[in-house]
């Protein structure tokens, strides 16, 4: 392919502008004398309101508004900022009469300025009636367990929904014989894995402004990865016409699925909407670590049937979900625990995903990064180490010899969805054992695997290294749910106007989309000016989540492209006497073997000759299928035996993402997704007091990764084409925060034998291990 | 309070709390180039040079800045007159979402005053104070090296 713009590095188009600080993000769109908000968070995991007294609130000078269960009218929602109907429980109020973890949301103040917002909260009399609280999944699928929900709450979709039992959701699925299959197999390997909470850590803080613009309609400006939905769901539950309401995505301070829940705009929106003021809410770091959302705690059995040749005869895997107080995301992360794990190994003929998303009185999981996928492959990839090494075979020709591959498919895709069944779809591009080779290659596998070397030996030495990898997939996109779209308009000089709703968060997908339509007309991609994530100025997406923005949006922008190509062609052959369908469109002109004409030329006369109309057009995508993007990863560890610390030396990614459109990017998507998996595998944790809790919400407590933390990181890009996506692009987004925890564990067993089957691997846990077997 | 600053070379006067930190009172003031991303210290996302002086302003109180230089992110290039730490950041892929940019520019500006040629291990120190989620480091350590080798060959 001879692409000019596509494939290319280019900086991203609102790079210097970040650089020099010209960008706006939601807060720094502050309005003039904005009605500042402060929340009420319940001090109880569990509790019904008696009463709330706001009589000395109300006093305080300054304060304009207080909201609470007794004031604002209630209407059961999801926030879970999906399409609709969501496929996430209807089981929450913007407030409630119960509190159901500490951190929920219990009144809201508005008033002049953030501090009198504050002092009215300490003035608010709340009296609580504590019910027994619940943290523990299994306590909570008792009969006798307190119930965390039992009012009206209801699923609006047809699913597997019982908040009498606790169950937020259920999946069951069945292949072929289990039971059958594990009494063919010549061994079993049985083990349950457990993954912790998370905070996703977006630098930006949530904000959201509203106000009224001059013809008295709502602008909300958030920190949003879904702005349509964000404006579907706030018409909704505020109870103001969707056409009052403008949405507008600003520059994001990331995302990482943290931003997808619809949380904080129905109450700027409401605040603005009762008192005809603007209205700003801007969460403190600790409201962001205990109030918003949180990766799901997992706990996954796996039990696998083996045959002597090491072909998996059956294979179970159960999953438990934290789903916390509210099920938002529930459903959908539970069902891509097994819709992106289990294809991988496709060959397996006796297949059973069992999986329940749990309620609980902690704080609430969503969408994080991997989004389930995650925690799978923490499981999937121990499990077939150990399997691998039971037969004695090299965990990578292991995995060569049963991984699904081009022209294959699995049942899996068809029987798991996301609320409804899946689609079917047969892998077009896979490039795994490349992954694989080349980072076996970078990270010295062959001479490293097995070694122990270390800066002594086992029984005196204390530092000692090993090598562990693990392999992932995701999705490009949710198939026959996410729909984006786009238009395109052509100016005087042969620049293009682009509109998406497609939503940066600052993975560079304005960029990306410039670049795919400056490819399609053959401009450079500085001839493309983009507006996009505008509730107003540019047309639908779903957002950004479920790895879609190049491959569905792409898919949008690319089709709208070709629309204008099409339009410009047929004019220049107008212009020229010549066939429209001989026209090539190259380096800003229509051109037909030696004869051409500039885009100029082409967009004047349109717009001012003969004819006359705007060379423009629209086009909206939806994918049949969701090709996933693969990867090998590969982890060289340090572990201290006197302490039980891990260091991570050295990291490597080798990603088959379609063609990468953008190649620094697509490195980037990679490079941050893996450092967070480090870290998240080594250090970050949610720890709780007995009473629920969230005891470290700082990131003076809750540790991420620095630049002096940071391990060689070794990015390796292998292209494939994928025929579907635009220019042979899959996404790249989330699939690298899968694969770190897995490499890592066993890197940890390859160093010093032991396994570790919970995360995070803090040095204490690993020490514990180290005791446990007689190490130390 | 009332107190004059000088920010990026230009006097303002502002008033503010007795408690009010340098970050609020800048960003009240319109420099919203300086993020506030934990207001605890932590992050780095809030760092201006008082002084010369890398500091976290959400850790400064704005009475105790009275009278001082400032310098925020805009005072050492704009997107006219981009810094060649700012141009590195953006050809090199280290500026993905952006909100923690500012600092880290400034971070590095401040490192590279200090030491014109520092290696990676040092320019990872110089660096250490100030959180990215987005980028993984990699290519920020790349920008800051390649920032340093224009501005040593820029002399």
């Amino acid at each position: 392919m001879a692409e000019k713009t596509v494939g290319k590095s280019i900086p991203k188009i609102d790079a210097i502008a970040l650089a020099t600080g010209a960008e706006k993000f939601a807060d720094d769109m502050r309005p003039p004398e904005p009605l500042e908000c402060a929340i009420l968070y319940s001090p109880h995991s569990h509790a019904e309101i008696v009463s709330i007294d706001t009589t000395e609130a109300e006093k305080l000078e300054g304060v304009v508004d207080i909201l609470h269960y007794g004031n604002v009218e209630p209407r059961l929602h999801t926030t879970a900022g999906q399409g609709f109907p969501e496929p996430s429980p209807y089981d929450t109020l913007l407030f409630d009469r119960r509190v159901r973890f500490t951190g929920d949301r219990v009144a809201l103040a508005a008033a002049k300025d953030a501090e009198t917002a504050r002092r009215a909260l300490d003035l608010i009399k709340v009296e609580y009636k504590t019910l027994e609280p619940v943290f523990d999944m299994e306590e909570a699928l008792q009969k006798n367990a307190p119930r965390v929900h039992d009012g009206e709450e209801h699923a609006v979709i047809p699913v597997a929904y019982r908040p009498e039992q606790n169950i937020a959701a259920e999946i069951d699925v069945s292949i072929g014989d289990v039971e059958g299959g594990f009494d063919k197999s010549d061994f079993i390997v049985e083990r349950t894995y457990e993954t912790h909470y998370a905070s996703h850590c977006a630098l930006e803080p949530h904000a959201v402004i509203s106000y009224f613009d001059e013809q008295g309609r709502l602008v909300i400006v958030s920190s949003t990865q879904v702005p349509f939905h964000a404006r579907r769901i706030v018409s909704r539950v505020c109870g103001i016409p969707l056409r009052k309401i403008r949405v507008i995505k600003p520059r994001l301070g990331g995302g990482f699925g943290g931003k997808q829940e619809v949380f904080l705009e129905p109450l700027a929106a409401l605040v603005s909407w009762r008192n005809r003021k603007p209205a700003r809410i801007v969460l403190s770091r600790e409201e962001v670590f205990y109030a918003t959302r949180t990766r799901h705690a997992m706990k996954i059995m796996l039990k696998a049937g083996v045959g002597k040749d090491g072909g998996i005869t059956a294979l179970r895997m159960d999953g438990l979900l934290n789903a916390g107080a509210y099920g938002t995301h529930a459903l959908t992360v539970l069902s891509n625990v097994g819709s992106k794990v289990l294809p991988m190994f496709n060959k397996i003929e006796s297949i059973r995903f069992f999986g329940r998303s749990v309620y609980t009185n902690l704080p609430v999981g969503g969408a994080y990064r991997g989004y389930g996928a995650t925690q799978g492959y923490f499981a999937f990839n121990q499990h077939i180490d150990i399997i691998a090494r039971r037969i004695g075979m090299d965990v990578l020709d292991y995995i060569k010899q049963w991984h699904i591959r081009e022209g294959e498919t699995s049942p899996l895709f068809e029987a798991l969805g996301e609320g409804k069944e899946g689609v079917s779809q047969v892998i077009g591009s896979c490039g795994l054992d490349e992954c694989i080779d080349r980072g076996a290659e970078e990270i010295g596998w062959k001479t490293k695997r097995g070694k122990r070397t270390g800066s002594g030996d086992r029984v005196h030495g204390d530092i000692v290294r090993g090598v562990g990898a693990a392999v992932s997939m995701q999705g490009s996109g949710i198939p026959r749910i996410d729909m984006a779209s786009a238009s395109m308009k052509m100016n005087e000089d042969g620049s293009f106007n682009l509109s998406t709703g497609a939503t940066d968060l600052g993975t560079g997908s304005d960029t990306i989309l410039a670049q795919i339509a400056a490819e399609v007309l053959g401009v450079e991609a500085d001839a493309v000016i983009v507006t996009s994530a505008d509730t107003d100025l540019t047309p639908f997406d779903t957002g950004a989540y479920a790895s879609s923005t190049t491959y569905v949006s792409g898919g949008a922008v690319k089709r709208c492209a070709e629309k204008v190509a099409l339009r410009i062609r047929e004019r220049a052959g107008s212009m020229l006497g010549l066939p429209a369908d001989g026209f090539s469109c190259r380096d800003g002109r229509a051109v037909h073997g030696k004869k051409s004409i500039s885009f100029e030329e082409i967009a004047l006369d349109a717009m001012y000759a003969r004819d006359q109309e705007q060379i423009q057009a629209q086009a909206s995508f939806t994918a049949d299928i969701s090709p996933p993007p693969f990867m090998a990863q590969f982890a060289e560890i340090e572990v201290d035996l006197r302490t039980g610390r891990i260091r991570v030396v050295k990291f490597v990614s080798a990603v088959d993402c379609g063609r990468p459109l953008n190649p620094a990017l697509a490195e980037g998507q990679v490079e941050g997704a893996a450092l967070n998996g480090i870290s998240y595998a080594l250090c970050e944790d949610f720890v709780f007091s007995k009473d629920g809790k969230l005891l470290n919400p700082r990131f003076w407590d809750y540790k991420i990764y620095n630049t002096v933390d940071q391990p060689e990181l070794a990015t390796i890009i292998v292209p494939s084409n994928e025929e579907t996506g635009p220019f042979g692009a899959k996404s790249v987004g989330e699939i690298a925060i899968n694969g770190p925890a897995p490499a890592i564990a066993n890197a940890l067993y390859d160093a010093v034998g032991i396994r570790m089957y919970s995360l995070p691997m803090t040095p204490e846990k690993v020490f514990g291990r180290l005791v446990e077997e007689g190490m130390v | 309070m009332k107190g004059f600053f000088t920010v990026n070379g230009a006097r303002i006067e502002a008033s503010f709390d007795p408690g009010e930190t340098l970050l609020r009172v800048l960003r009240k003031a319109g420099f919203t180039e300086v993020k506030e991303g934990c207001n605890e210290g932590c992050c780095g996302s809030c760092v201006v040079l008082l002084d010369g002086k890398l500091v976290n302003s959400c850790q400064v109180f704005a009475a105790s800045a009275k009278g001082r230089s400032i310098t925020t992110v805009r005072g050492i290039g704009d997107l006219h007159h981009p810094h060649p730490i700012q141009t590195a950041f953006a050809e090199s892929g280290a500026v993905q979402c952006g909100f923690c940019t500012p600092g880290m520019v400034l971070a590095a500006y401040s490192l590279l005053q200090e030491n014109g040629d520092p290696d990676d291990e040092e320019i990872r120190r110089g660096l250490d104070g100030n959180l990215c989620r987005c980028t993984g480091y990699v290519k920020i350590v790349e920008a800051v090296r390649k920032a340093a080798e224009r501005m040593r060959a820029d002399g």
